[in-house]
């Protein structure tokens, strides 16, 4: 036991010497909760000592439970995957949760609500009704009358293999909202569906289990809200979290477009 | 009073509370979904490695079927679970499964001809066959004696959660999100809906429904490190709990995951020792095989979590400011599949860590990761007690996994259950009519605006955030991977003093509308309620069985502990839930109990056992000429909705 005791005090002493090298961090957020009648937005600045490997999710729990019990976020899973801390952190919208203070040297981090969505409240958004009302716009489900009448107990009809990547590859999108933040058009077009909207409709084009004609989807984004709406300034393509290929599959859906209107 | 009408209530937009909502909707019941979230962040599509399935198409998963993949489940349970669940559950899972292939989700399919894999940590060329080529694929996963995984890369959950979520919004079923049910509406045994409040806006609405379905995930969150989600927090479990009705079914059966990183917590898919990871100490030593020389890495989750915190308390863990670990490799199997098949673990480590995983080791610590208790149920999903409340998922004890899940068998279970469930639902909402005065329904709505309004009210009080983390230190101190009397006694103390600090929380930021901490102090009472039931649970059970190990009873005691134990909180006051028993019958096992075939066998058996070993024998004697459907049939008859009942057909083998 002893060597135990001395090794949990090398541990202690460990914690220690972090804790007194920290930083102390300067957080400035947007505070406003309309939910209050007379309220007006402000920032409000908090500090907090750096921990290592302290993300923005740490970081805002701390604040929350030590200094302000009224800050408003959103973090579910914590580990960048369901795409709901989305937030505009020092002028460039990301995910919260996955984000190291220590990327900031000065240590000042400045956290706004992501634009263009419904405020609840400080920095939580309403991206579920802007997402659901996405995939009611693209029809975001395989479109196969037999879908349905599927025997069940037989072999699942076959896909290749380099297919079904590729879906996956498109697929990745977590709805964070990031990219129609990080959109010029979307800024000037409050219709226009943005870049989710453009990556899901791809991910379906490429499907073979969705029967949809090219002219069927031109019926979705073959206009100035669609797909030829977009000015090409790929702030989503710049900030997508999933690295997912917007650049290429916004110019592939054009092209297809253009194709299907002519046909 | 602000009341909703439905004929399905489900509660949960998850992979499990979603499939639910489909059946009955297809079914033509009016179906209503809530949830705290938007559906697609539900902790479903946290799921990496997969979902199991007896498809066999690949050449590793050859000669599997129904069979095995329900000896491998009842074994993983360590004979805890309801083999008649188990049952239904593996003949039901290949029909999910290419369910899903129809709705959409890109199943990682089989390549025909040679391909490279590591197997023990040696490189082997496998050779897929040329008819499996283009159907689903799968992978290696801990327990299991086939290559049973199905995936998509490590995103599985992601691609669940996608399809299932569009497929509800394809069949315009609503989801009211940014809802939290906080309470049951309940009256002489009968369930009808849920008291539900509004996060935003903070009102409190009445949800009324023939049937309601409680799907709201695992407990996770009792413990200060877990890998799940932060909304993983037992709260439907709870609700259920405190109906003083509804009993919850092994709430002491935790499970830990081997891999979690240091020391965030975030899980590293158990795909990652399925396509070949090593696990590795601070010498640099791969140990597992001196523990377990079969399965090495590969063995149950609940073994290797307890063999990796054995090896550290021998000295041989990784130091680090936030205590030891221990490394997981996988820079073997090579950047290209790392970047394909695990490319979300490699994104956690680049974004958490620092590190790439292509070229660094992980720093990794088993983690709690699973809640196989739950809201008891028969296998119709139903409440033993409480008529027309459901639950399915890993809120519920329908009770496949006993006292230690496989991995894969959790989204699979999500999506068999709702499927099964979801028919018996139906069933519920065509067979009964919404009977109950409105009285009943405002007396529950007065109790939680009451409650409420002495929490806006009270001038000084408990910290919610205080005591919540009180409770999760002392789940992770004292009710761990390993336990014993003296901790397990503590820690029930501890927690009947915070139950009862928890009567007295106030709060800083008194306003009813959208709070956070409002919804933490609703919450933390109900947790500490559930970390109550876990802990006093593994208290009384005096044998180790799966997940629950006690180092002063090491042995599993069928004869003693073939059961599932059953919490009900019956008065409103009671410092501690009321236990009971719920045995296990022997002889009607298709699988009678045995060795798991880990480590040295520790086993008092239960009496009937040998007995039951004889008949199943006499019947295969008798029967000379039955396939195995035909003895399964006779040893194991099990009631299932009739769409499901079809035998599943597998490339080169037909029906067989």
């Amino acid at each position: 036991m002893c060597g135990q005791a001395v090794k949990e005090k090398q541990e202690t002493q460990d914690k220690q010497d972090i804790q007194e090298r920290a930083r102390t961090l300067t957080f400035e957020i947007l505070r406003y909760n309309p939910q209050v009648k007379g309220e007006t937005p402000k920032m409000k600045t908090y500090q907090v000592k750096e921990a290592p490997g302290m993300t923005i999710f740490i970081a805002l729990n701390e604040i929350r439970e030590y200094q302000d019990p009224s800050l408003q976020f959103d973090f579910v899973c914590r580990a960048g995957i369901c795409g709901s801390c989305g937030m505009v952190i020092n002028g460039a919208p990301g995910l919260a949760c996955r984000t190291l203070t220590a990327n900031y040297p000065d240590g000042v981090i400045k956290l706004l609500p992501l634009p263009g969505f419904e405020l609840i409240g400080d920095l939580s958004v309403n991206t579920g009704k802007v997402f659901r009302a996405m995939s009611e716009r693209v029809e975001s489900w395989i479109h196969d009358k037999h879908a349905d009448n599927v025997d069940l107990d037989k072999l699942e009809e076959t896909m290749d293999p380099d297919t079904a990547d590729e879906i996956y590859e498109l697929e990745r999108c977590v709805e964070c909202g990031v990219c129609l933040a990080a959109c010029a058009t979307k800024r000037m077009r409050d219709d226009f569906l943005g870049a989710a909207g453009f990556m899901r409709l791809a991910r379906y084009a490429v499907d073979p289990r969705d029967k949809r004609s090219d002219e069927e989807f031109y019926d979705i984004i073959g206009d100035d809200d669609g797909v030829f709406g977009c000015m090409t300034l790929l702030g989503c393509e710049d900030y997508c979290p999933k690295d997912l290929p917007h650049q290429t599959r916004i110019a592939y859906l054009r092209r297809k477009m253009a194709f299907a209107k002519r046909s | 009073m602000k009341i909703i009408y439905t004929d399905s209530l489900v509660i949960g937009g998850g992979l499990a509370g979603l499939r639910v909502a489909i059946a009955s909707k297809q079914r033509g019941y009016d179906t209503i979904v809530l949830s705290q979230i938007p559906a697609k962040r539900s902790h479903s599509a946290a799921a990496q490695g997969g979902m199991q399935a007896s498809l066999g198409a690949c050449i590793k998963g050859e000669g599997d079927n129904e069979d095995v993949h329900f000896a491998d489940t009842v074994k993983g349970s360590d004979w805890g679970c309801d083999q008649d669940v188990a049952r239904m559950f593996v003949n039901t899972a290949p029909k999910a499964i290419r369910q899903l292939c129809a709705w959409g989700v890109p199943w990682s399919r089989v390549r025909k001809g040679d391909r490279q894999v590591i197997i023990n940590g040696e490189k082997v060329t496998i050779t897929e066959k040329n008819e499996a080529h283009g159907l689903i694929s799968s992978r290696d996963f801990g327990g299991t004696k086939k290559w049973r995984t199905c995936y998509t890369s490590d995103g599985t959950g992601h691609t669940m959660l996608y399809a299932m979520d569009n497929k509800a919004i394809q069949l315009d079923i609503p989801v009211h999100e940014r809802k939290e049910a906080i309470a049951l509406i309940q009256e002489e045994g009968v369930c009808y809906g849920a008291i539900v409040r509004d996060l935003v806006t903070g009102d409190l609405i009445a949800y009324m429904a023939k049937a309601t379905t409680i799907a709201t995930g695992g407990y996770g969150r009792l413990y200060a490190v877990s890998t799940n989600a932060v909304i993983s927090e037992g709260i439907g479990a709870a609700i259920a709990l405190e109906t003083g009705v509804a009993p919850l079914g092994n709430m002491e059966a935790v499970q830990f995951h081997p891999t979690a990183i240091v020391p965030v917590g975030i899980l590293t898919t158990e795909g990652c020792r399925g396509d070949g990871g090593l696990l590795l100490d601070k010498d640099g030593h791969r140990f597992m095989p001196e523990y377990e020389p079969e399965k090495k890495e590969l063995a149950s989750r609940d073994v290797v979590s307890r063999r990796m915190t054995e090896h550290m308390r021998k000295g041989k863990g990784v130091s680090s400011p936030y205590g030891d670990h221990l490394w997981l490799d996988i820079t073997l199997l090579g950047r290209e599949h790392i970047e394909k098949n695990l490319r979300e673990v490699k994104e956690i480590c680049d974004y958490f860590l620092g590190i790439d995983a292509a070229e660094e080791y992980i720093p990794v610590r088993p983690t709690q990761h699973y809640s196989m208790g739950g809201i008891r149920t028969k296998h119709t999903g139903e409440s033993t007690e409480l008529a027309g409340l459901f639950s399915a998922g890993e809120a519920a004890c329908w009770d496949m996994h006993g006292f230690n899940r496989l991995g894969g068998n959790s989204v699979a279970e999500t999506v068999v259950a709702g499927m099964i469930v979801g028919e018996y639902v139906a069933d519920y909402c065509k067979e009964n009519c919404l009977n109950v005065s409105t009285k009943t329904v405002d007396r529950a709505m007065k109790k939680q605006e009451n409650m409420i309004a002495d929490l806006i009210n009270r001038d000084a009080g408990e910290n919610p955030f205080e005591l919540k983390k009180e409770m999760q230190q002392i789940m992770m101190d004292k009710v761990g991977i390993f336990r014993n009397g003296d901790d397990l006694t503590k820690a029930v103390d501890e927690l009947k003093v915070l139950n009862r600090r928890a009567k007295n929380i106030a709060l800083r930021n008194r306003i009813s509308s959208s709070n956070p901490e409002l919804v933490e102090a609703i919450r933390v009472p109900k947790m500490i309620k559930l970390a109550q039931c876990v802990a006093y649970g593994a208290q009384l059970r005096t044998e180790s069985r799966g997940a629950h190990a006690r180092e002063d009873y090491p042995e599993r005691n069928d004869r003693d502990w073939l059961n599932r134990t059953l919490a009900t909180w019956k008065e409103e006051d009671a410092d501690l839930p009321e236990m009971n028993y719920e045995p296990l019958d022997v002889m009607k096992m298709e699988m009678p109990p045995a060795s798991r075939g880990y480590g040295v066998d520790n086993i008092v058996p239960h009496p009937d056992t040998e007995k039951r070993v004889e008949e199943i024998e006499t019947v295969k004697q008798e029967n000379p000429d039955a396939d195995r459907f035909e003895i399964q049939e006779v040893i194991n008859p099990i009631d299932i909705p009739a769409k499901f009942t079809g035998r599943n057909e597998r490339v080169g083998r037909g029906f067989k």
